[in-house]
Parts: C-alpha cells; sequence; structure tokens
C-alpha cells in the first residue's frame, strides 16, 4: 500500500483535511512529528502516517509586541509550545486567551485554521491552539 | 601544563561596533584586519596568510551573499581560498572552528578567521524578520515567532522551573552596560539600572527592551597559526586548547529540553576534554549573551554553577569585573552589541585582549585561561573555545 510522502508538504495537506498526522517509523516504531524521510533513531526510510491527538499541555509561552513585517498587524499576538498527549511538542500561536490567563501546565488543543495567504509558496494552514 | 595547543592567535582585531552609516559589509571586514596586521608587524599578509573564513549570516541586509570572496577582495588578501561559514549568530565561531580545521590538517599554516555583519541601516521590522531566518520556517517563522521570542519561550520555562526572576536577568543587562563603560568600542556607553531594565517595553514577554541584544554594524577576526610557529609571528600568541561544535534541532519545540542547550552542554564538554581543564579553571568568559536570560543559561551549560542557579549567579557579583569570574568584559552581545556574523569572532578578540594583558580599563588580573560561547539561532549550534596564554 503506497502512502502519501513523508514531507511537511503532505503534513499540512492533513492539516486542511482536519487531521494532525505524523510519521511512525515501521523499524524502531518511534513517531516523528513533523514527518522526515529518514528516521533520526535508526536511519530507516520507511513510515506509516499515524494520526495523533491534538490536545495537550502548555509547556511554554510568550506574547510578542515586536513582530516581523506580515505579523505587525496582529501584535501583540501570544506563542506557545503545546506538549500533545503522546508527549510530543509543537509550537503555535494561541489564540482566544487573554495573555494574562496563559499559564504554563493549561490545556489548549489544536485549531486546524485556514490558510489565507497571497503568496505562491507555501500555501499552509496556520492551525493554533484555543483552550479547550 | 595542561591540554596541548591546537593552534595559537597571533593578532587580532575588531571595528568599532555601533551605527556605521554609509559603510558596507566589506569596509567594515578591512577595518578589523587593518587592526589585526597593525598588531602583528612580523606577518607579511600576502605571503603569509594562506586561507580564510569569514562568518557572515545574512545576503537579505545587503543584497550581498559570497561574503568570503567579497571580504578577502577587500582586505587585500585576494587570490587565497575564502570561504563563508554561515551558522546564524554563531557564523565566525564556525569560522573559529574551521580555521583551526585549516591549521590541523596541514592545508594551510596561518590563517585569518573573522566575521561580519551590517544591519542598522535596516529598519528593526526587516531585521526581525531576517533574523528569524535562521529559525525554523515552516513550524516557527511561519506562526510567527521571532528570535526574541525563542528566547522568550526559554526564559518563560526557566522562570517556572528555577524561580528565576525577572529582576534577575535585568542583572545580566546591568552588569554587562556596565562593562561597556569600559570598552571604548562598544556600541552601548552608559550604565543603567535594574528599575531601567524592568520598567522598559516589552519585545517578548518576559524579555523587554533592556533584555534584548542590540541590532549593530560590526566585523572581527583573528590570525592562526600553528603553535610551532607562533615566535616567528609575536612574542604574546595566544594558545587555544580546547575547541567544541556541536548542533541540535533546528526547531526548539523538538528539543527535549527548554531550559539548557543541549549543543552548547556537548561543545562545552569536548572543549573542557580537550583542554583537560575543568570550569573552575576559567578566569574570564564571553559568553553568547544574546539575551539576558541566555546568559544565565550559559552558566549552567557551561558549568560555572548547577543547573537552575544561574540566576544567583548573576546576583552574586561573581560574574562582574573584580568577580571570581567575570563574564562578558567587553559588554557582550547586550552592550558591545551583536553584529550577528561578528560575533564568535569578537568574543575571541576580547579573550585575545585579555590574555595577552590588553583590555585595559576591564583588566582581569593575572587572566591566563579564557572561554568564548558563541550561539547559533535558538541552540541549533553552538561553539566553544577554550584559550591560554603563555604569561606568567
Ligand atoms: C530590542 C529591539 C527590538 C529594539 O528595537 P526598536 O524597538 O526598533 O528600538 P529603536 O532602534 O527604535 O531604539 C529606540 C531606543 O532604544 C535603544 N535601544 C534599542 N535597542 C536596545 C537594546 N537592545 N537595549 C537597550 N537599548 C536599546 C536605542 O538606542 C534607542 O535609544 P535612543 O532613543 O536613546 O536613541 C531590537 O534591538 C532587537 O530586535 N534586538 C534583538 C536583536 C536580536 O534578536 N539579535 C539576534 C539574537 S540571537
Ligand atoms: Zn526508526
Amino acid at each position: 500500500m503506497s502512502q502519501p510522502p513523508f514531507t511537511i508538504e503532505q503534513f499540512y495537506k492533513y492539516l486542511t483535511e482536519g487531521k494532525l498526522m505524523a510519521g511512525r517509523c515501521h523499524n524502531c516504531g518511534k513517531i516523528h512529528l513533523p514527518p522526515r524521510p529518514l528516521c533520526d533513531n535508526c536511519f530507516h526510510q520507511e513510515f506509516e502516517w499515524t494520526e495523533i491527538s491534538g490536545k495537550g499541555k502548555l509547556a511554554t509561552f510568550t506574547v510578542i509586541h515586536i513582530a516581523p513585517q506580515q505579523f505587525q498587524a496582529m501584535a501583540p499576538y501570544a506563542v506557545g509550545i503545546v506538549e500533545l498527549e503522546n508527549g510530543l511538542k509543537l509550537p503555535g500561536m494561541i489564540l482566544g486567551v487573554a495573555p494574562e490567563q496563559l499559564k504554563i501546565g493549561m490545556d489548549l488543543t489544536i485549531d486546524f485554521g485556514t490558510c489565507s495567504t497571497a503568496q505562491a509558496w507555501p500555501q499552509w494552514p496556520r492551525y493554533c491552539f484555543k483552550p479547550v | 601544563m595542561k591540554g596541548k595547543p591546537l593552534v595559537s592567535i597571533i593578532s587580532a582585531g575588531l571595528s568599532k561596533f555601533g551605527k556605521h552609516e554609509g559603510l558596507y559589509a566589506r569596509e567594515l571586514f578591512a577595518d578589523a584586519v587593518k587592526e589585526a596586521l597593525d598588531r602583528c608587524p612580523r606577518l607579511d599578509p600576502k605571503n603569509d596568510i594562506e586561507a580564510m573564513f569569514v562568518g557572515h549570516m545574512g545576503e537579505a541586509y545587503e543584497h550581498q551573499g559570497h561574503m568570503g570572496a567579497a571580504a578577502a577582495d577587500w582586505a587585500g588578501l585576494l587570490n587565497i581560498p575564502a570561504t563563508r561559514t554561515e551558522a546564524a549568530c554563531a557564523s565566525s565561531g564556525a569560522a573559529l572552528r574551521s580555521g583551526i580545521y585549516a591549521v590541523l590538517s596541514g592545508l594551510a599554516d596561518v590563517v585569518l578567521v573573522g566575521g561580519v555583519e551590517k544591519m542598522t541601516h535596516r529598519t528593526t521590522a526587516e531585521v526581525t524578520e531576517y533574523l528569524a531566518m535562521a529559525s525554523d520556517y515552516p513550524f516557527e517563522q511561519w506562526h510567527g515567532i521571532t528570535f526574541p521570542g525563542l528566547y522568550a519561550l526559554m526564559a518563560k520555562a526557566h522562570m517556572h522551573r528555577y524561580g528565576t526572576t525577572e529582576a534577575q536577568l535585568a542583572t545580566v543587562a546591568v552588569k554587562n552596560h556596565y562593562h561597556g563603560t569600559l570598552n571604548p568600542k562598544a556600541q552601548m556607553q552608559k550604565e543603567i539600572t535594574v528599575e531601567t531594565v524592568l520598567a522598559s517595553r516589552v519585545v517578548a514577554s518576559p524579555l523587554k527592551l533592556y533584555d534584548c541584544s542590540l541590532i549593530t554594524d560590526g566585523a572581527s577576526c583573528a590570525i592562526l597559526t600553528k603553535p610551532e610557529l607562533a615566535a616567528r609571528f609575536t612574542d604574546q600568541p595566544v594558545h587555544i586548547i580546547g575547541s567544541g561544535q556541536a548542533s541540535d534541532t533546528i526547531g526548539l519545540y523538538e528539543r527535549q529540553s527548554l531550559t539548557s542547550l543541549l549543543a552548547a552542554k556537548l561543545a562545552a564538554k569536548t572543549a573542557y576534554d580537550m583542554a583537560q581543564i575543568t570550569p573552575e579553571d576559567i578566569d574570564v568568559a564571553e559568553v553568547h549573551d544574546c539575551f539576558t536570560s541566555a546568559e544565565i543559561i550559559a552558566y549552567e551549560d557551561l558549568g560555572f554553577c548547577p543547573k537552575g542557579t544561574g540566576g544567583k549567579l548573576v546576583e552574586s557579583g561573581e560574574t562582574r569585573l573584580g568577580g571570581r569570574l567575570p563574564v562578558n568584559t567587553s559588554g557582550g552581545l547586550k552592550a558591545k552589541g551583536h553584529p550577528v556574523g561578528a560575533t564568535g569572532t569578537a568574543q575571541a578578540y576580547e579573550i585575545y585582549l585579555q590574555l595577552t594583558g590588553q583590555a585595559d580599563r576591564r583588566q582581569v588580573k593575572d587572566a591566563k585561561t579564557g572561554l568564548t560561547h558563541n550561539v547559533g539561532g535558538s541552540g541549533a549550534t553552538a561553539a566553544v573555545h577554550i584559550y591560554r596564554s603563555d604569561q606568567q
């Protein structure tokens, strides 16, 4: 059975379908989020896509006031690193929480977002994290 | 005698750090080279220098890539192999390491290593964007995470886990600003207080304006040779007795620890082992204080104090000039400035001055063993070097 390629592009394609997917190594079982073409544990090159939970806890966060040009209209905005239920981590913006309500350890869940970019590349959705 | 010298530094140079309106990066680089040549009259640059490595982070600033050749051209060192090294803010730490490879390989007896960045002609928004290019694009930049943002994520985690306070972070800035006032080449020339830092505007919480390093124009270089040839060029060589470089995941989010940099710990271990010394043997150090919290984490990663106690170490005053282990006597990235590609060899320049007794008002008494710690990105690269002088 042929699988879609284990690329960042494909990872984001799954996100547009509302699925958080990771690559699992056929040989050692390590789960890679995002997926990679070469297992960094055993150098194996065969994987399978596996859906993972988008729920997790906030591991750390910051509120960004000085932003790159593209994000200036949004500033200040919160970003964080979320530790998902399977222990893997994913960074992203945190929406729907007032900055003073942000707390390490709080429960968040992924929101698959949309892609609204004028540029030709990349066409990736901007997922974010929201309170449960 | 501990640790066999790998290579010897026979000279070094540094441009003034700050805003250089109207100067182009390669012109700044020539300025640093000029100082290094002036300091070393016995060196014949055309005949002796056989290779060059130049750290440079971004072609976006001046629309100029290919900095190895461009810098060699303007430094009057045409036709030798000249290669740009790029490892974000550790670009010239990587140049230094490459120079060591070159000398030890036997392919070159004398090598010039250095770095340069010209940044201040760009707006802060542009610089923020260019710097961010050294972080992971698909998962960090794409989601609006900036460089200060990445370090803020680590600072927040460190404060949460170890109780490090914003006042302790501020103390790093106060110390480095004080050191900067003793260094005529530093961009910032003013002392500040903890209150100044705490009252300054937020850049990426908990990091505020005065927790951040500066946007700077500057260049630096050092000239390396085989230890057995050093006496031909100078009576005051500084030997590099330990060199470590390591890498880590490009994305901060993939790391096991958010409160220390594994690459820095690994590079430090390699360098200490090679030098056959321990952290207690270090007399003076230049560490990568791109943000105040990064200096605190550097203390811990380098073994200057136990994990989690970096905040207390800076508070104790031991890392201030006059203390047990002065750190960032140059003013550091915080006050001397941070022209990203130039920073690694600018750190080596400061240690060179310290170990040859040329650091003037900021001289650390009897400094014999020094260390530099240069970090690229959010820690995907780190280079640690250990230096020793023969002086008694
Ligand atoms: C902190 C930062 C965003 C400030 O930029 P800014 O908001 O555009 O500030 P400005 O350049 O307009 O400067 C305003 C004033 O603050 C001062 N200032 C700027 N940056 C400063 C800093 N980091 N620390 C202390 N003072 C600073 C300026 O000298 C100026 O003072 P003046 O009004 O007396 O002349 C910018 O310096 C920065 O991005 N620093 C971090 C660089 C970085 O990330 N490097 C890579 C790290 S790995
Ligand atoms: Zn595997």
